[in-house]
C-alpha cells in the first residue's frame, strides 16, 4: 500500500526532525509540569469551597491539563508547517506522487506521539503528587490526548498552510485559544462561575470533552457526560481530519 | 551543444492561469502554447513576475491550469497528474530541505515517496552527490551547507527517481559569481551524460545564454520572443562591428565600402572610428576585410560586438529586462 509507506515516511522523517531538536521537546515537557507543580497545590485548597464538583483536586484538575495539552500541544504545530513551506519541503513533497493524505497525516501522526508521551510523563508526575485513579482512566484520559491533539494538529497545519505567515498566525491562534481556555473550565470548573459565564461555557464543545475526563477519572463511566464529550471529541478530529485533507489537496489548485 | 530533435516532451496548448484579486481576475498566464523537445535545455527567460514560475508550476501539477491543457513526458496534466509526477523532477527556487535534516535523510526520504527502497536510495543518492562534486555531505546537515552546495543538493533530490524531465526553477538566484558557473557546468552535464531534458526559468541574461539550447521570452503572461540563443540576437539587431583607422579620412573611405556590403546597415564615424552593423559579425568580417585591402585601407583594430538578450527582450517588449 503506498499510503502506508508514504505516512511511515513522512512520519519517520518528521520524528527524526523533532527528537533532533531535544530542547523542545523538553520545554513541551516542562509546560505540564510545571502547572502541576505551580497550580495545582492552589487547586487542593480551592477544592474546599463550595461550589467544587465531586472528586478530590487531582481528579478535577489533571483532567483539564490533559485536555489543554490535547488541544495546545496541537494549535502551535501549524508554525512549523509554514517553515517547511518556506524552505521549499512542502512543494517538493506535493510534487512526487506520495499520497496528499499521507503528507498530513504522517505529521499529524509525530505530534499526536509526542503529545500522548508528554501525557504520559504528565500522569506520572500527578501520581507522584497524589492522583489516584484506574488504569481505565488513565488509558481513557491518553486516548482523549490523541484525539485532540490530532484533531488540532489537522487543524493548525490547514491554518498555517492557508495563512502561510507566521505574523498571520499567531494572531489567529491566540484569538481562538483563550476563549477556549478560559470558557473550558480546563484550569478551574465552571461549577464554579455565575451563572451567565456558564450558559456560555455550554456551548463550548472543549467544556463538555473536559467533563467528560473528569466523570471517567471520578470512576463514572457510564455517566451522560461521558457520552456527549467522547462524541464531541470524534466529531472534532473528523472535522479536522477533512479540513487538513483538504488544504493539503487546495495547495495544488 | 545538441539542439533537441528529440521527440516532444513537454506540450503545452493554451495555457491559462487566471487569479482573483479583490474580485477581478487577473491573468498570471494568457494562453502560452509551447513544446520543448527530449534533450533540450530550454530556458523560460522573462524579468520578475512575468508568470515564469507560474507556467512552471502548472507543468509540474503544482498549480491547476484555468485554461489550455499540457502533455507532460507523455502524461496528461489534468487526467493523469500522478503520471506526470512520478516522470519529472522539480527543483524550486525555494530549495528542498529542511535546515536541521542530514543530507542523506532527505534524499533517503524523498525517494521513498517515489517508492524506491532505502538500499537503492541511498545507491542512487551517494552516486549522484559524487557528480554533483558533494560527496562528503552525507551526513552532514543541510544548514550547514553553502548555498552553492544546497542548491546542487536541491538537484540531488530532483534527479533521484531518475525524471527524464526536470524543471529548474531560478536556479542559480542567491548564488555567487563561481557558485553559479560551477552550477551551470553541472546543469549541462546533467543533459550531456545522463540526456535529462532540462526546462529552466531565469530572470537573468547571462544564465539563459550560458545554458538553453533554446530560449522562450516571457513578458506579462505570454510568449514574445522563441529562438536559439545566437538566432534571438541575430533576428533582433545584429551584430556590430567596430573599425578603427589611422584617421578620420581613411574611416570615411572604408564607410562607403563597408556601406555596399549585403546587409549591411547605415555605417557610422566618428573620429576614425567607423561603426555598423551586420546580420552576422563573423560571417562579414572576412568580407570586410577582403574589400577594404583590395581598396587599399588598413584598420587598425576591430571589434565585433554581439547583441545581448537584453537587446532582444527590449526590442521585444520596449522595456529592459533589468527594470
Amino acid at each position: 500500500m503506498t499510503f502506508f509507506n508514504d505516512l511511515w515516511v513522512v512520519f519517520t522523517r518528521a520524528m527524526r526532525l523533532s527528537l533532533r531538536q531535544p530542547l523542545w521537546v523538553a520545554i513541551g515537557l516542562l509546560q505540564p509540569i510545571l502547572y502541576l507543580t505551580l497550580f495545582g497545590p492552589i487547586l487542593e485548597q480551592v477544592a474546599q469551597t463550595p461550589g467544587f464538583p465531586p472528586g478530590d483536586s487531582w481528579q478535577i484538575f489533571v483532567p483539564g491539563l490533559l485536555v489543554q495539552l490535547g488541544i495546545f500541544g496541537g494549535l502551535f504545530v501549524g508554525f512549523g508547517i509554514i517553515a517547511e513551506w518556506r524552505t521549499g519541503v512542502i512543494d517538493r513533497m506535493l510534487v512526487t506522487p506520495a499520497s496528499r493524505t499521507a503528507l498530513i497525516a504522517g505529521r499529524v501522526l509525530r505530534d499526536v506521539i509526542v503529545l500522548v508521551v508528554q501525557a504520559m510523563i504528565l500522569v506520572g508526575a500527578a501520581w507522584f503528587l497524589g492522583l489516584r485513579v484506574s488504569i481505565w482512566a488513565l488509558l481513557a484520559g491518553l486516548v482523549m490526548v490523541a484525539l485532540l491533539g490530532a484533531a488540532f494538529a489537522f487543524i493548525s497545519y490547514a491554518a498555517g498552510l492557508a495563512i502561510k505567515s507566521e505574523d498571520g498566525f499567531a494572531p489567529v491562534v491566540n484569538f481562538f485559544a483563550l476563549p477556549v481556555l478560559l470558557l473550558s473550565g480546563i484550569l478551574l470548573p465552571m461549577t464554579l462561575a455565575p451563572r451567565w459565564l456558564q450558559i456560555v461555557s455550554d456551548f463550548n464543545p472543549f467544556k463538555h470533552i473536559v467533563e467528560a475526563l473528569r466523570a471517567i477519572f471520578r470512576g463514572d463511566f457510564g455517566s451522560p457526560e461521558v457520552l456527549l464529550g467522547s462524541v464531541l471529541a470524534v466529531l472534532l478530529i473528523i472535522i479536522g481530519a477533512w479540513v487538513g485533507n483538504r488544504v493539503f489537496a487546495a495547495q495544488t489548485k | 551543444m545538441t539542439t533537441g530533435n528529440g521527440a516532444p516532451i513537454i506540450v503545452a496548448k493554451g495555457l491559462k492561469r487566471t487569479y482573483k484579486s479583490r474580485g477581478k481576475p487577473v491573468e498570471a498566464v494568457r494562453g502560452i502554447d509551447l513544446t520543448v523537445r527530449e534533450g533540450e535545455i530550454v530556458g523560460f527567460l522573462g524579468p520578475n513576475g512575468a508568470g515564469k514560475t507560474t507556467t512552471l508550476k502548472m507543468l509540474c501539477t503544482l498549480l491547476e491550469p484555468t485554461g489550455g491543457d499540457a502533455e507532460v513526458v507523455g502524461c496528461d496534466l489534468r487526467a493523469d497528474p500522478v503520471g506526470v509526477r512520478r516522470r519529472i523532477g522539480y527543483v524550486s527556487q525555494a530549495g528542498s530541505t529542511a535546515s536541521n535534516a542530514l543530507a542523506g535523510e532527505e534524499i533517503v526520504s524523498h525517494a521513498r515517496l517515489y517508492g524506491i527502497g532505502k538500499a537503492e536510495a541511498e545507491r542512487r543518492g551517494r552516486a549522484l552527490l559524487d557528480a554533483l562534486d558533494l560527496a562528503d555531505v552525507w551526513d552532514r546537515k543541510c544548514g550547514s551547507l553553502s548555498g552553492g552546495q544546497r542548491r546542487r543538493l536541491d538537484i540531488v533530490m530532483g534527479l533521484i527517481h531518475e525524471p527524464r524531465l526536470v524543471f529548474l526553477d531560478e536556479p542559480s538566484t542567491g548564488l555567487d559569481p563561481q557558485s553559479r558557473a560551477n552550477l551551470w557546468d553541472h546543469i549541462r552535464g546533467l543533459r550531456d551524460r545522463m540526456g535529462t531534458t532540462i526546462f529552466l526559468t531565469t530572470h537573468y541574461m547571462d544564465e539563459a545564454d550560458a545554458l538553453s539550447d533554446r530560449i522562450l521570452v516571457i513578458d506579462h503572461g505570454a510568449i514574445v520572443a522563441e529562438g536559439t540563443p545566437a538566432a534571438l540576437k541575430a533576428g533582433v539587431s545584429g551584430d556590430t562591428i567596430t573599425l578603427s583607422f589611422a584617421d578620420h579620412e581613411t574611416a570615411e573611405r572604408a564607410a562607403d565600402i563597408a556601406g555596399s556590403l549585403d546587409g549591411a546597415d547605415t555605417p557610422e564615424v566618428e573620429d576614425a572610428v567607423l561603426r555598423f552593423r551586420v546580420p552576422n559579425g563573423g560571417t562579414a568580417l572576412p568580407q570586410v576585410f577582403s574589400a577594404l585591402g583590395q581598396a587599399g585601407l588598413t584598420p587598425i583594430g576591430v571589434e565585433v560586438k554581439r547583441p545581448t538578450l537584453d537587446d532582444v527582450f527590449l526590442t521585444m517588449t520596449g522595456r529592459s529586462l533589468r527594470d
